[in-house]
């Protein structure tokens, strides 16, 4: 089910609207970005107990404009030893995916302009979900070659850092997706808050589990702290965009930041049913719009508070969580969901019909199943690194 | 469970009393000895103490001290003795308010005020001058253009100094004291130091309030 503005053929006015549509959701990305630099400071503030930024503008609202303005007027420097032409494309792979990936979250029902019908989101492409993904692949690559192209150490170690941490904890990402994609039945994101209206969130339809990996998994997707390995200071100066400066480190700071808040919508939009909410006929399409902004408000600053509270994961940590503690986690609960669902269907013992004695039945199932799981999956990994081990003792007690 | 104490402690912060302040429109008091921009004494008489001995920028750390020496002229003394500091200057863009200078001078002609405050926009502002650095007659630094100054901040001119220092002054020989201000008198004594010389009694201890590390 597309859009209804394109329901009835392409006319000026749908164009128009199309690019209204575009125009608010960039401006309301930018507003939204730097409002949300200013809340993290001020909130991050509070959990600290300092007062934060308080200069610019009432309670320092203006200081991440004035931040802005300021880093737009610095000199853009490119390093001698810098492959010039991807130096320079870098930021905007970066930047760009960020705001296109928020294109296709839903922040509200149908609303009509000037007679035309059309949902309150930039698009809702068939593919859905899988765009979103395939932004975020594509964001590794403004981190990869910016790192790759600054021709200096830092950032390259800094990139090669964040490609394998994005790369890791995309897979754990995408199943724990695949998950909501499988009950939905759809890959449009529309169809994905819809399923779960008003009170069907998948936050309890799936199990808590799958939103947790995809919390933990998409924090380390976008290099938020406890997961900034990419640019830990102490270790590598900033990174990937060392050597960035002026519009173009603007640019990766931007980036960052809206990735949050894309994260986040995601969040919002796939397990904590979007914009629905109570229903109140009182200015009946406006409610919408404010349930979803309350729950992202929510969830960013959540984000803020594990930034405030975790201390940054060490490497070999962050590679065991995502490879050994999240991916086979992920995978366990959608094979779990796969079988309810086909179960479901095919009218098996355990499916709904069968009345609640069933529910042991399913517990004992699943508590087996789980059991061999981890199980065979705790021994293999115990053999792999008693292996290391022995290798490391062979080598003279250095790990390779 | 161990995992969620930290976000209990980093949450019970919001509720907390801050424990910084909004800088530029509240400040902390400053500690007692805060080492601060120079001044050049006097003594109550007007006369500069400094007499050109080129001690402080023989012991300056950080070489930023410039002091030319001169005989005073017959007719119009400017400081008691032979000579004086015609030429004085300090290069803040390079001291490091290490109070070496103070110690090394025999008659605490320079001392360390509690001004840090003073962000000039032109490098030549950074030195400071003879004429810059010197007391009025009241006791009280000249104020430059680009010094941030707040109320009271003129009482804390020539801030801590070293109190065993003989300042000329045969009353001051083996105590360990305030020595006086021109214009504020002396300090009350602190711990460990003795009250019976003459200065310290003489002084009116209310003029000098305010500097402590009481909380304002």
């Amino acid at each position: 089910m597309g859009d209804p503005l394109y329901a009835h053929g392409i006319d000026l006015a749908v164009v128009l609207i199309t690019i209204l549509k575009v125009l608010l959701t960039f401006v309301f990305l930018l507003v939204g970005v730097l409002l949300y630099i200013w809340w993290e400071r001020k909130f991050i503030s509070d959990l600290q107990n300092r007062i934060g930024p308080d200069r610019a503008g009432p309670h320092g609202i203006l200081q991440s404009l004035a931040d802005g303005i300021k880093v737009f007027f610095k000199e853009d420097l490119l390093p001698a030893e810098a492959d010039r032409r991807i130096y320079r494309l870098a930021p905007y792979l970066a930047a760009v995916p960020a705001f296109t990936a928020f294109a296709i979250i839903p922040i509200g029902d149908r609303i009509s302009i000037a007679g035309h019908q059309t949902y309150l989101q930039l698009a809702n492409p068939p593919i859905g979900v899988l765009f979103l993904l395939a932004m975020s692949s594509i964001a590794v690559y403004g981190v990869f070659l910016a790192g790759w192209s600054s021709g200096s150490k830092y950032p390259l170690l800094g990139s090669v850092r964040a490609s394998a941490q994005m790369i890791s904890y995309e897979a754990a990402m995408s199943i724990a997706i695949a998950s909501v994609v499988l009950i939905t039945g759809s890959l449009t994101t529309r169809d994905i808050w819809v399923h779960q209206h008003t009170w069907n969130w998948n936050l309890w339809q799936l199990g808590v589990v799958p939103f947790l990996i995809y919390l933990v998994a998409a924090t380390a997707e976008v290099n938020r702290p406890p997961f900034d390995l990419v640019e830990a200071e102490q270790e590598l100066v900033g990174g990937y965009m060392t050597e960035y400066a002026g519009v173009r480190f603007a640019l990766y700071y931007l980036a960052e930041f809206m990735n949050t808040i894309t994260v986040s919508a995601v969040a919002v939009t796939l397990f904590l049913g979007g914009p629905s909410g109570p229903h109140i006929s009182f200015l009946a399409p406006l409610w919408p719009v404010v349930w979803f902004f309350l729950k992202l408000f929510l969830f960013v600053s959540a984000y803020v508070w594990l930034r405030a509270t975790l201390p940054r994961l060490r490497y070999d940590q962050l590679m065991d969580l995502g490879w050994k503690r999240l991916i086979p986690l992920a995978l366990f609960w959608l094979l779990l969901v796969a079988a309810l669902r086909i179960g479901d269907d095919a009218n098996w013992p355990w499916g709904a019909h069968h009345g609640a004695l069933n529910a042991i039945t399913i517990v004992a199932c699943v508590a087996g199943a789980g059991l061999v799981y981890f199980g065979t999956l705790g021994a293999a990994i115990r053999v792999g690194s008693r292996r290391a081990q022995e290798e490391a003792e062979s080598h003279g007690g250095v790990r390779v | 469970m161990g995992l969620f104490d930290g976000f209990k402690v980093t949450f019970a912060q919001i509720f907390r009393p801050r424990v910084t302040v909004p800088y530029p429109n509240v400040k902390r008091p400053k500690p007692l000895r805060f080492h601060g921009r120079h001044v050049l004494n006097r003594y109550e008489d007007g006369m500069e103490k400094c007499i050109g001995c080129e001690l402080c920028a023989g012991v300056c750390p950080a070489r930023c001290i410039y002091v030319r020496g001169a005989d005073n002229p017959q007719d119009d003394p400017v400081s008691p003795g032979e000579r004086y500091g015609f030429v004085y200057e300090i290069n803040y863009l390079r001291c490091i308010h290490c109070d070496l200078c103070v110690e090394a001078c025999p008659t605490e002609a320079i001392t360390e005020s509690k001004l840090f405050e003073f962000s000039f926009t032109d490098r030549r502002d950074a030195i400071y001058t003879r004429n810059e650095l010197l007391v009025d007659d009241q006791g009280i630094p000249k104020k430059q253009p680009w010094e941030d100054w707040r109320p009271g901040d003129e009482r804390n001119t020539s801030a801590w100094m070293r109190a065993t220092s003989p300042n000329g002054s045969a009353a001051y020989e083996g105590t360990v004291a305030w020595s006086g201000e021109l214009g504020f008198g002396v300090r009350s004594p602190e711990h460990g130091q003795s009250t019976d010389n003459p200065a310290a009694a003489e002084a009116d201890p209310s003029t000098i309030e305010g500097h402590g590390d009481e909380v304002h």
